[in-house]
């Protein structure tokens, strides 16, 4: 398994470095201008509906696309005290659905606290998972728990065959994924009339576009029933941002400038404008306050009015934000468009 | 000019339109249409599109059709059986043509 960028003292592991890179100049407009130019300049956002809380970026796995530059190497994790204050803020709003990733965020000791408190507030809770922590020893009861508490499950699956998967998550993940995947069917999970959600997420597994996520959807649920036996609700595809340790393979491959042109290209003024930083919160596992998990990795913290930490939460501050963009966000904007519910456009 | 092909230039496929932007609008028309979702997935065209590529050996659609199946959702053992249906074509339309060989031959020949 291989190291995080951080571990590994790679220049990229800086937030200013991959921000020096993305705004150099490379003959396509600035993201603010394009902005400008579809009438969407500046961004702001419309309500929260989605509180996004990122718990760490501890994980068991180094995936190659990894915009947070997860692995087993990083210690930054949610402490109890920051996931009380979630709670607290949370238990002052309306907003319906809490979405909790990492990292994997079920490696966080708090996490199963978090899906209980947000549970007894009677909001929808999504867990962020990559299938292969439920086969950790330590997680052999997780299932169980996301079923108990009716936890939609939103799973990392680039590829219905094991070669594309293992290629970006690593060597014997797909298999892996396969057996969690049927430990959640055996649950519900997935299966019409349980009320377990079960939906997947489509990676390219290079540097390319996601295809159109209904026809993708129907070649993943044609596939994994065909070959596994694996049934699923939705196949959300999600497009890679330029940064971390997506932005070093462009790079090393020599496809950041090609890449760059393709997300510049396909601008579609529509996605823009469904972009999920819009109704989204994202609090950071020291509980700084971000407009999305993107600007959360970039550490771009809510620069426009609003506060900037859990502990000082003020909704009505945040709900009608100013958003704060810069390139990596044409990644969102490309094509149908890219957000962690698949495409809004 | 240094050589005939440069990648560069399929970004500029559409100023062949300064030529004559009448008959590129119906080309430009006329392609979209092709390649939308009909009774064919647009996938599947985007396949066809790979193979037919190798066959007419362009560079330039070698290149194009090679992103849009990766952007379809196609899979490396995909585009490489496309690539070999061009090939067996290419291949077969040669043999077949070896009839024509024979014929002449045996007219030739005592």
């Amino acid at each position: 398994m291989g190291l995080s960028l951080k571990a590994r003292a790679s220049p990229l592991a800086s937030a200013a470095e991959q921000l020096r890179i993305l705004s150099a100049p490379n003959g396509f407009p600035r993201f603010e201008e394009r902005m400008c130019t579809a009438g969407l300049f500046p961004l702001a956002a419309t309500g929260i509906t989605v509180f996004q809380i990122n718990v760490g970026k501890l994980c068991n796995q180094t995936c190659q696309h990894c915009h947070v530059d997860a692995g087993p190497d990083r210690k930054e994790v949610m402490t109890h005290q920051t996931a009380e204050q979630c709670i607290r803020a949370l238990a002052t709003t309306q907003i319906p659905t809490v979405d909790i990733t990492g990292g994997a965020p079920e490696l966080n000791p708090n996490f199963r606290w978090l899906v209980e408190q947000a549970r007894a507030l009677g909001r929808h809770v999504i867990d962020r998972c990559n299938l292969t922590v439920l086969l950790l020893d330590s997680q052999a009861d997780l299932a169980q728990f996301l079923a108990d508490h009716q936890v939609e499950v939103i799973a990392s699956l680039p590829y219905y065959r094991a070669s594309q998967t293992d290629a970006q998550r690593g060597l014997g993940v797909f298999d892996k994924s396969i057996v969690a995947l049927r430990r959640l069917n055996a649950l519900g999970y997935g299966r019409e009339g349980s009320g377990l959600a079960l939906n997947l997420v489509y990676n390219p597994t290079g540097a390319f576009l996601p295809p159109r996520q209904e026809a993708i959807e129907a070649q993943f649920k044609w596939e994994l029933e065909r070959q596994h036996g694996v049934v699923f609700n939705r196949l959300y595809t999600i497009t890679n941002m330029p940064i971390s340790r997506f932005l070093e393979f462009l790079l090393q491959s020599g496809n950041y400038e090609g890449y760059m042109e393709r997300l510049v290209n396909a601008f579609n003024p529509a996605a823009a404008a469904g972009v999920m930083c819009r109704y989204t919160l994202s609090v950071g596992w020291d509980g700084t306050l971000y407009d999305c998990d993107f600007n959360q990795m970039l550490e771009l913290p809510i620069t426009f009015g609003g506060p900037k930490h859990i502990r000082d939460f003020d909704v009505a501050a945040l709900d009608r934000r100013r958003i704060f963009t810069a390139n990596h966000c044409y990644g969102c904007t490309a094509g149908a468009g890219s957000s962690c519910g698949g495409s809004p456009a | 000019m240094d050589g005939y092909y440069h990648s560069s230039d399929l970004a500029r496929f559409s100023e062949i339109g300064k030529g004559n932007k009448e008959l590129w609008e119906k080309f430009s028309a006329y392609y979209a249409a092709v390649f939308a979702e009909g009774a064919l997935t647009e996938r599947e065209k985007a396949l066809i599109g790979l193979g037919v590529a190798h066959a007419v050996q362009c560079p330039y659609c070698i290149d194009a059709y090679t992103q849009a199946c990766l952007e379809k959702g196609s899979n490396i053992e995909e585009m490489t059986e496309a690539v070999h249906v061009a090939c067996a074509i290419r291949g077969g339309a040669s043999l077949v043509h070896g009839v024509q060989m024979r014929n002449v031959a045996q007219k030739l020949s005592m």
